[in-house]
């Protein structure tokens, strides 16, 4: 990579440090892995750089950065916790009583801990779009999944946040 | 529509994914029923929450640090540096200042040769020339190359794993780059023969990553990485603890 080229890579790439960096954290749920796996990506960019022709350079860095962190998550499968069952976990259109929903101070650690407790399929796609603001278009370029999938993934987990958030509202309990 | 079209577009309704005409056909469904507008309260409640909650990671500054290559390539501002270092000289014997941590520049633009080399080797995919954990492979393949014996300890017992090695150009010399790796953190240990015979170990840091150097035996050996200090502390002392060193 000449000057040039890598002038034109930071360009593109480095605005969305940010981004690339809170996809990881979010996937691997770990700061140390999160900076691995974000420089492990830069290094990909930088070696696939060539074939991007301009257009969105976050797109295209989050969709390496999101490859590299299933790489890490992969490898730490072994010490991963059981398959997420999307029968057990999804019970439908249950009626959610918005009063139980207003979210206090002492909810916003649960809604950490929720959103970092649910599979990472369902945990980017409400990454991508309710912290990095991704139109669903984007995020199905990102995850590489249909923009349909993208939508009921999203609906999805957003009902298991709700969920997490009004345990006695609704949910069958 | 009815109720169950309504919620199964509530989702992308509230994130303005909806073409004109469902748009207003959510609407006005919802400015009718009142179960449905329940519904959609509940859901923008939530990711009201969700936008509030301090839930954004932004990225540390070292990883921004890290992740830019130095400045200018080294070849380039020889010239500068050649100058700054007869001035840098000439005040030290005018002054007999001593550097204090940053050395003499000399030193200075070794470190500076050093992190681009470290850069540049994991920037262009070229980390290595021959990839091999064995350093029964590695060592050989030096031979004819360059005309040394780099030491190549094995110590991958100790969690740093030998990934290969290639030739590279430090100080106006061919040298002997050892790539080993500590989880993702790749560790170049470049080696050349060099005058100083003992000693002279130095700590340094340079955008983000951390140096070491020393000399053994008639060899200079500089390692740097983006590991932190403590580790890259211990890789030294294995490696010289492990290297047999070769015949000055």
């Amino acid at each position: 990579m000449d000057v040039d080229e890598r002038g034109r890579f930071e360009e593109a790439t480095l605005p969305h440090l940010d981004a690339a960096y809170n996809l990881a954290r979010w996937l691997t749920r770990d700061d140390h892995a999160a900076e691995d796996v974000v420089q492990e990506a830069f290094c990909r960019a930088a070696r696939f750089f060539a074939g991007f022709r301009g257009g969105d350079g976050r797109t295209w860095l989050l969709a390496v950065v999101r490859r590299a962190s299933f790489d890490w998550l992969a490898k730490q499968r072994a010490r991963a916790a059981a398959p997420f069952d999307e029968d057990v976990h999804d019970r439908g259109d249950e009626s959610l009583d918005p009063v139980h929903l207003a979210v206090r101070n002492a909810d916003r650690q649960l809604l950490r801990q929720a959103l970092e407790e649910m599979p990472p399929e369902f945990r980017e796609v409400l990454v991508l779009r309710e912290l990095e603001g991704l139109s669903y278009q984007e995020i199905a370029a990102v995850t590489e999944v249909p923009v349909g999938t993208v939508m009921s993934r999203l609906s999805r987990g957003r009902k298991q946040l709700q969920r997490r958030l009004a345990p006695c509202a609704g949910g069958g309990e | 529509m009815d109720c169950r079209d309504v919620r199964n577009l509530l989702h992308p309704y509230s994130d303005g994914e909806l073409d004109l005409v469902r748009h207003l056909q959510v609407e006005h469904h919802l400015a009718e029923c009142a179960s449905c507008t329940e519904q959609d309260r509940g859901l923008r409640q939530l990711r009201a929450a969700v936008a509030s909650a301090p839930l954004y990671h932004r990225a540390p500054a070292g990883l921004r640090a890290r992740l830019r290559p130095p400045p200018a390539a080294p070849a380039r501002r020889r010239p500068s540096a050649r100058l700054a270092a007869t001035a840098a000289g000439v005040a030290v014997l005018a002054a007999g200042v001593l550097f204090w941590r940053a050395g003499p520049p000399a030193e200075d633009r070794l470190a500076g040769e050093v992190v681009a080399g470290h850069v540049r080797s994991l920037q262009v995919s070229h980390l290595t020339d021959v990839a091999s954990s064995d350093r029964h492979t590695v060592k050989p393949w030096f031979r004819g190359k360059v005309d040394f014996a780099p030491p190549v300890p094995d110590l991958s017992g100790h969690g740093y794993a030998l990934t290969g090695g290639r030739l590279d150009y430090l100080a106006d010399r061919p040298v002997a780059a050892l790539v080993y790796h500590r989880r993702l953190h790749a560790i170049n240990v470049f080696v050349w023969p060099a005058d100083d015979s003992e000693g002279g170990a130095r700590s340094l840091g340079r955008q983000g990553f951390h140096i070491r150097s020393w000399h053994r035996s008639g060899m200079a050996y500089w390692v740097i990485s983006d590991l932190n200090a403590g580790e890259l502390d211990e890789f030294v002392r294995l490696f010289r603890d492990h290297a047999t060193a070769p015949p000055p």
